[in-house]
């Protein structure tokens, strides 16, 4: 889908939830909603860095002539006479059950469970591996000392489910300038616990790369 | 070799190979494929070298022995042709080698033994078969006939005639529009117009010049298929041309050809391929004198199924982790390092040159009017002949599997087909009378299972119904399950691969298929409610709908039309604690019926757990509380007394 302007203004006209919007070039459909104050949940979202598309809580659902489909909002920018459905049966699926699978995987986060309450999702089915995990793995961390910072003192290992929050080559490494901006983005809080794990030990750290 | 400097001196090659060449010469083809290879295929070759040797032959009669690719009939190998004579053996063990030589090459004679034979009947020459009489091989004509690492064979079987066709008749915009026009699509799974993708790779070069880069994706990562496998390994210069010809038609100059780790064979022959054509000029600057400069470079993907996803590809191309990421932009619209990316599977890539040398109508011809061509399929499980099949796109399912297939083994019914492989769904077998109209088209797994046969009329294999049963045609792998094989078990199984190979970037993936594995494993041990199903069920859906790649997005399928189609069996396992086809460990018992054991022993001398006990020529008893149901006393079992329930 490629974005289409109106030629007249530039502005992109389409519908969220019935109610007519224009979304000026380069915004998202995400972007338009908050624009508007129409409620989309996120987890991996933050206007500083590039959209991941990781978590999918923000999925809505399309409508464009024939062709309906589920696509994440923060990534797609809108076209003209696209009618966009924000609260779906379709998008409440995906929803609730990634919010499920969610208080499984991060049982421990106060957040994931007030937004799951938001939609009904009280308790899990899934198995629940580590009762004090908070991390969803959402990858705003990684991307704010990549993108904002500009060094790469975070990075995900391993594969699939496998998959961790780790420092490059499991080291802690001295590119952590210590700004906290990944504490600060990151969505349950769970980087709080795991700064010092990064930054390896202070008292060892003496101004240069340990790492290699 | 010297450099071609010109389409004449290619063809003027060729005439000079094909009139040196002697027709009268024996000629033995050894396969080599993978199939073959395994069962030894390399020392039934190495024997025929010394056996030759050996009889001292003359220059004029000392056969030519030919290593090649995949003969396709990989459940007789080895399997060895031998020409002029027109003669197929099959089960060849080195031991035979001497006899071969000895009756068949020096006196012609035609060694009975080892014919290929079916229902009383032995056939001299492959092409009576009906392993290969319902075939139709287009892609895979030369695999299994030239020597691979040879260029001249491939020369003299028509290599780089598409090229030059190309190269001196045709405009590049001619040869998008003849791949357009030919109805060519996607043979990856996708099933994409390539035509059409081309043409979008075109115009986003011409909105925003520079580079355009064209990519064979060679990560064939499906379990149990291997496709590309035998086009690679059987003939490299087939892709390479095909590569070629697209890169002529979107001014591409460099192109990567991303090959699994997996496949050192096929890494090797393709290297030594890319080789040959440069010495000879058909890869680099000025190809045959034309000015066209175009160069390819082999790339091995580490080990990661999801690297077949074309984003991800790029992503390991550029040196990323290999990570999906969203589209669009389409690769064909910013692809690698930004810009117009072309990537299609091998085989697609092996079908341009013979749309660019038979023409568009021709191709147009073959197989439906929206899927046309021929599809090579890897029939493997329970079917007799297991091998590489080529066909035309629409032939019918029961044709497929009954006749190309042979039926099935020993007892055993035909239950269930599974297509596309992991990622593809599992349709029964019934469905093969069922016009795919009769199918209420729309998305998996939201129909109830009451699809009422409107007309008598087959199912047929191609895209668009193969999607219309809930399944994928996908690469072109083809499962067939028979009574004995479990529905759960088999997407039980299939969602473990996905689940070890997701990348983990999204969360409906990461953690919907571990959480689908969850369900699917209580099933299987007998636990779970029946509304657990429809749970699992939905839970599929939002994963459709909320995967960020098409592994997630088409993860679910295999659980999707299982549970649409076998519904029955999932509600066994969960209200009956059993497992019709005897296959969840959990759920079943084995026995011996004492009126059939014949008090061999067999069974207790196999037994991993020591727990089955009997006197002598008295029926012996299996003690359950120890028993790990291994299912090893019923395979040695000769009077079929162990009974599974």
């Amino acid at each position: 889908m490629s974005s289409s302007t109106n030629p007249k203004d530039g502005l992109i006209n389409f519908s969220i939830d019935g109610r007519m919007v224009q979304a000026r070039a380069g915004w998202t459909i995400l972007e338009t909603a908050r624009h508007y104050r129409i409620h989309i949940p996120t987890l991996c979202f933050h206007p500083a860095v590039k959209p991941w598309g990781a978590c999918r809580l923000c999925v809505v659902e399309t409508q464009y002539g024939k062709r309906g489909s589920v696509i994440p909002s923060c990534l797609n920018p809108p076209i003209e006479e696209l009618e966009v459905f924000t609260d779906s049966e379709r998008v409440r699926n995906v929803r609730r059950w990634v919010l499920e699978m969610l208080l499984a995987e991060c049982p421990a986060s106060r957040e994931i469970k007030k937004l799951a309450a938001e939609y009904g999702v009280a308790s899990t089915r899934f198995a629940i591996t580590d009762p004090e995990e908070e991390c969803l793995r959402c990858g705003l961390c990684v991307a704010v000392c990549n993108e904002v910072v500009g060094v790469q003192a975070l990075t995900f290992g391993s594969r699939g489910v496998k998959k961790q929050l780790e420092t490059p080559y499991r080291v802690p490494n001295n590119a952590c300038v210590g700004c906290g901006c990944c504490v600060s983005v990151c969505p349950t809080g769970a980087l709080q616990a795991r700064l010092d794990t990064v930054r390896g030990d202070l008292a060892r750290r003496t101004g240069r790369g340990f790492a290699h | 070799m010297d450099k071609l400097k010109s389409l004449e001196e290619l063809e003027s090659l060729r005439t000079s190979l094909l009139a040196a060449e002697n027709p009268n010469r024996p000629v033995v083809r050894v396969c080599l494929g993978p199939g073959c290879l395994a069962l030894g295929a390399d020392k039934v070759s190495r024997a025929f070298k010394t056996a030759i040797k050996a009889k001292k032959l003359q220059a004029q009669v000392k056969p030519l022995i030919k290593e090649t690719g995949c003969h396709g009939f990989c459940s007789q190998g080895t399997l060895i042709s031998l020409a002029p004579a027109d003669l197929f053996y099959v089960r060849v063990k080195p031991e035979d080698v001497k006899e071969i030589v000895e009756t068949s090459l020096v006196k012609g004679q035609v060694l009975e033994r080892l014919l290929y034979s079916d229902n009383g009947a032995r056939y001299k020459s492959a092409a009576e078969i009906p392993f290969y009489r319902a075939q139709q091989k287009i892609i895979l004509k030369n695999v299994g006939v030239i020597d691979p690492l040879n260029v001249e064979d491939a020369l003299m079987a028509g290599a780089y005639r598409s090229l030059a066709k190309a190269l001196t008749e045709m405009a590049p915009d001619e040869v998008i529009r003849t791949v357009e026009v030919s109805g060519l699509r996607g043979r990856g799974g996708g099933g994409f117009p390539t035509g059409f993708k081309w043409r979008r790779a075109l115009d986003s070069a011409r909105e925003n010049p520079g580079p355009v880069y064209i990519i064979a994706n060679g990560e064939e990562g499906d379990p149990g298929a291997f496709m590309d496998r035998a086009i690679m390994e059987g003939d490299p210069h087939a892709v390479i041309e095909g590569m070629c010809l697209g890169a002529y038609a979107m001014g591409a100059n460099l192109g990567f050809l991303y090959v699994r780790h997996e496949y050192p064979i096929a890494i090797q022959h393709l290297t030594v391929a890319l080789n040959q054509a440069r010495s000879l000029g058909l890869l680099g600057q000025n190809i045959l004198g034309t000015g066209f400069n175009f160069d390819l470079q082999i790339n091995r993907g580490a080990g990661a199924y999801v690297c077949g996803e074309e984003t991800a590809i790029i992503a390991s191309l550029e040196g990323r982790v290999g990570e999906p990421v969203t589209r669009p932009p389409y690769p064909a619209q910013q692809g690698l390092w930004g810009r117009p990316t072309i990537i299609n599977n091998v085989e697609t890539w092996a079908n341009v040159p013979h749309i660019i040398n038979m023409g568009a109508p021709w191709y147009a011809g073959l197989g439906l009017p929206h899927s046309t061509g021929t599809k090579i399929f890897s029939l493997v499980g329970k079917v007799k002949n297991t091998g590489l099949v080529e066909v035309p796109m629409g032939i019918s399912l029961g044709a497929l599997i009954e006749e190309i297939g042979g039926g099935v083994p020993g007892q055993g019914r035909f239950k269930a087909v599974q297509t596309g492989g992991p990622s593809g769904g599992i349709i029964p077998y019934e469905l093969k009378d069922i016009a795919p109209e009769a199918l209420k088209p729309a998305r998996v797994g939201l129909q109830p299972p009451d699809f009422i046969p409107t007309e008598k009329k087959e199912l047929s294999v191609d895209f668009d119904s193969m999607a219309q049963t809930g399944s994928i045609m996908g690469g072109g792998g083809m499962i067939v399950m028979d009574d004995r094989d479990c529905v759960v078990d088999l997407a039980r199984y299939f969602l473990g691969f996905l689940q070890e190979e997701s990348c983990g970037k999204c969360l409906p993936c990461r953690l919907g298929l571990k959480g689908m594995l969850e369900f699917l494993t209580k099933f299987s041990q007998g636990q779970g409610a029946p509304e657990d199903i429809d749970a699992l069920e939905s839970l599929g859906r939002a994963l459709v709908d909320g995967s960020l790649c098409g592994l997630g997005r088409s993860a679910p399928n295999a659980v999707l039309t299982s549970i649409r189609y076998f519904r029955d069996e999932y509600l066994a396992h969960i209200m009956d604690h059993k497992c019709p086809a005897g296959v969840c460990r959990d759920l079943i018992t084995y026995r011996i019926a004492p009126e059939i054991c014949n008090g061999c022993a067999l069974c207790a001398r196999t037994c991993p757990q020591l727990c089955i006990t009997g006197k002598k020529k008295k029926p012996h008893a299996i003690e359950s509380s120890a028993c790990i149901r291994c299912g090893a006393c019923m395979d040695v079992c000769p009077v079929n007394a162990v009974i599974v329930a």
